[in-house]
């Protein structure tokens, strides 16, 4: 029993169904983030938490309270919009105290909470003008501030940073991380950038297609993706995915894989069942970062793999060298420490940290566990 | 506005544009030559123009035919002039053009921000109020009207005119507000209010311009109609388009063409008034929401 639970929540318009038995149970204090491309139910689903879209079947409960047919503004919950939502024809002041003027609270006790609200985000100085005169950070903050003064039991945040330029938004991202670990509150927080996704939550629930896919840490979602879609949504650049083939070498599972010149580079598993695929196809699934120069591999790695390949492209980013090759078939990226030594058309020995690697299986597309 | 203007207009040469000048101000002069024949012969004692020379300039200035047109020119029976006349208007446009624009307003707050099923279908038929002739509802209105027990009244003429406005209302506030966003509507359901709430305290506030062209819309219309006027009112409730056209049209005594054209621009002037107080807001309302701001 969470603190904010869905209970196989699904949502149809007429006979289309875009949200299938969604099952999550947030805990108090915990930040979860729904993350996936657009148009794949996360939204829906914020709404749905809110109250703003029924659901169709299911049931929604915030602390052990079925919110199921609860007005949006019974069920103790407070929202950020993507564009903010500010009242337009209101001052600041007017604009965050609204909520509590609906909910029937005396005005010393509005201006009271509105002063201690404006103290924490640093906003006193606003409190007068209008939406209109503020940049896009003082709104944002404004938003925020609408949602905290009503010190609710779930934070519910719907692409609250998209509208933002590319450095305010990390400024932003931090600022938002800082609040959850001061105030401790509960957040579901909805984003297509899998960075943010990664950076500020406890827990990811990565989505698609109306489907949960998986949820999970960061760390998990990161290091054993459920299937290929998590792979390669989560993570830039993309985990490299490529067909190999497994051969039992040694009493050991390797998957073989095609490199520029057809000439196979033999690279072993850690994981001791995939022996149970000796002879099979399977797609290999190898972050860019675990691709290296043999200096800059993992000390900590019981398992990296050798193996000689030609380089396609250089791309230096300054704190890191794209190196782009031919593997299985496929443009496979690794990513460099800025001073490998690394020139377009030459034969380089790479590192493959294996201890890494995830194989997926190419008829379901899940992940192979172990 | 002025400064998009600018920006947007095709640079000429001075001679074309002395040229465009020269021939919109000629334009402009046409165009307003007939309300200096109508300036110049109010101000004219009745001799003066039976004499001739409509187009000529007063010899001798007098203010007579406008006070003759507001309080003792004969309209019917009575010597009142058009000044009962114009209240009648004026309690017949005020409450018309309040109803239908804040009906108007809460027909396009439903029709956006509430949809239900057929909503489209159902703004579909109200548009249809817009291209009904007015020939075509004047029995059947006549009708209700009776049925009522507004016949005859200026509280029944206000009435026709709220039905027929809301469809010229509706659309204009529907159009406006579907590009109002809803997350608004949304933060403040979060907020707590409810749909009155949020139409007066987050809508209405921020409708200013589609507010004005909906007003002014009403307004011109409701005070410059005739028929409904001659049809609906009796000889206490008729509004001043249609006492203007009695005192006009009467067949007895001399025709004091001076004081016609007083009244006329006395009938004239409370649109006209409107116009210039709120014209600028006019164009900025019918503009609003077709560009990006």
């Amino acid at each position: 029993m969470g603190f904010l639970d869905i209970d196989n929540a699904t949502k149809s318009y007429g006979s289309v169904e875009v949200l299938h038995k969604v099952d999550i149970s947030v805990q108090e204090g915990e930040f979860l983030v729904l993350v996936g491309p657009s148009g794949c139910g996360k939204s829906t689903l914020l709404n749905m938490i809110a109250g703003l879209e029924e659901i169709t079947s299911g049931e929604i409960r915030i602390k052990d309270q079925v919110m199921n047919g609860v007005h949006p503004s019974n069920r103790n919950i407070a929202m950020v919009f993507q564009s903010y939502a500010l009242y337009p024809n209101m001052t600041v002041g007017q604009n965050i105290t609204f909520g509590l003027e609906m909910h029937g609270v005396p005005k010393p006790e509005r201006d009271k909470a509105m002063q201690e609200v404006a103290k924490l985000l640093q906003i006193e100085q606003l409190l007068d003008r209008k939406p209109g005169q503020l940049s896009g950070g003082q709104r944002q903050r404004v938003a925020m501030g609408r949602a905290l003064v009503r010190n609710p039991d779930v934070f519910l945040f719907d692409e609250p940073l998209s509208n933002l330029d590319a450095k305010l938004r990390v400024d932003m991202r931090t600022e938002i991380k800082k609040l959850h670990q001061n105030l401790g509150t509960t957040i579901v927080y909805v984003t297509h950038d899998q960075i943010e996704a990664m950076t500020l939550s406890s827990r990811i629930a990565v989505m698609n297609g109306g489907y949960v896919q998986q949820l999970g840490t960061p760390q998990e979602i990161y290091d054993t993706p459920a299937n290929i879609f998590v792979a390669t949504f989560m993570g830039s650049p993309a985990m490299n995915v490529m067909p190999a083939k497994v051969a039992v070498l040694n009493g050991r599972p390797h998957a073989e894989v095609a490199t520029h010149d057809g000439s196979m580079a033999q690279l072993p598993f850690s994981q001791d069942n995939l022996a149970e695929w000796d002879g099979r196809d399977i797609l290999l699934g190898i972050r860019p970062e675990t691709i290296t120069d043999m200096d800059g591999a993992d000390r900590k790695s019981t398992n990296i793999a050798q193996m000689t390949n030609r380089i396609v492209v250089t791309e230096p980013a300054g704190s890191d060298t794209f190196v782009s090759m031919q593997l299985g078939g496929r443009d496979v990226i690794a990513r460099m420490r800025s001073d490998a030594e690394v020139a377009a058309g030459q034969d380089f020995d790479f590192a493959v940290n294996m201890e890494k690697a995830v194989a997926f299986d190419p008829e379901s597309e899940m992940r192979i566990v172990p | 506005m002025s400064q998009a203007t600018q920006d947007t207009a095709i640079r000429t040469g001075r001679v074309t544009r002395t040229l465009i000048y020269l021939v919109l101000v000629l334009f402009a002069l046409f165009y307003m030559l007939p309300l200096y024949v109508m300036l110049v012969n109010s101000v004219k004692p009745l001799a003066e123009i039976t004499g001739g020379g409509m187009m000529n300039l007063p010899q001798v200035f007098t203010l007579e035919p406008w006070f003759k047109a507001w309080s003792s020119a004969q309209i019917g029976v009575d010597p009142t002039g058009l000044r009962p006349y114009f209240w009648n208007s004026i309690k017949m446009v005020v409450p018309a053009v309040m109803v239908s624009t804040i009906l108007g307003a809460l027909n396009g707050y439903v029709l956006t921000k509430w949809r239900f099923k057929y909503d489209t279908i159902l703004f579909g038929l109200m548009l249809f109020a817009c291209f009904i002739p007015f020939q075509i509802v004047l029995i059947p209105m006549a009708r209700m009207l009776g049925l009522m027990g507004l016949a005859g009244t200026t509280w029944g003429l206000a009435l026709v005119h709220v039905v027929y406005g809301i469809g010229f209302t509706t659309l204009y506030f529907r159009n406006y507000y579907a590009v109002f966003p809803t997350e608004l509507i949304r933060a403040a359901q979060i907020d707590g209010a409810g749909f009155f709430q949020i139409f007066w305290r987050i809508l209405l506030p921020s409708s200013g311009p589609i507010a004005v062209v909906s007003i002014i819309w009403q307004f011109t219309n409701i005070w410059n109609d005739f028929l409904f006027g001659a049809s609906f009112a009796d000889a206490n409730s008729q509004p001043m388009t249609v006492a203007l056209n009695n005192l006009v049209q009467s067949s007895h005594g001399v025709k004091e063409y001076n004081v016609h054209f007083a009244a006329a621009i006395l009938a004239a002037m409370p649109t006209l008034l409107v116009y210039i107080v709120a014209g600028r807001y006019f164009v900025r309302g019918l503009m609003a929401g077709s560009v990006k701001g």
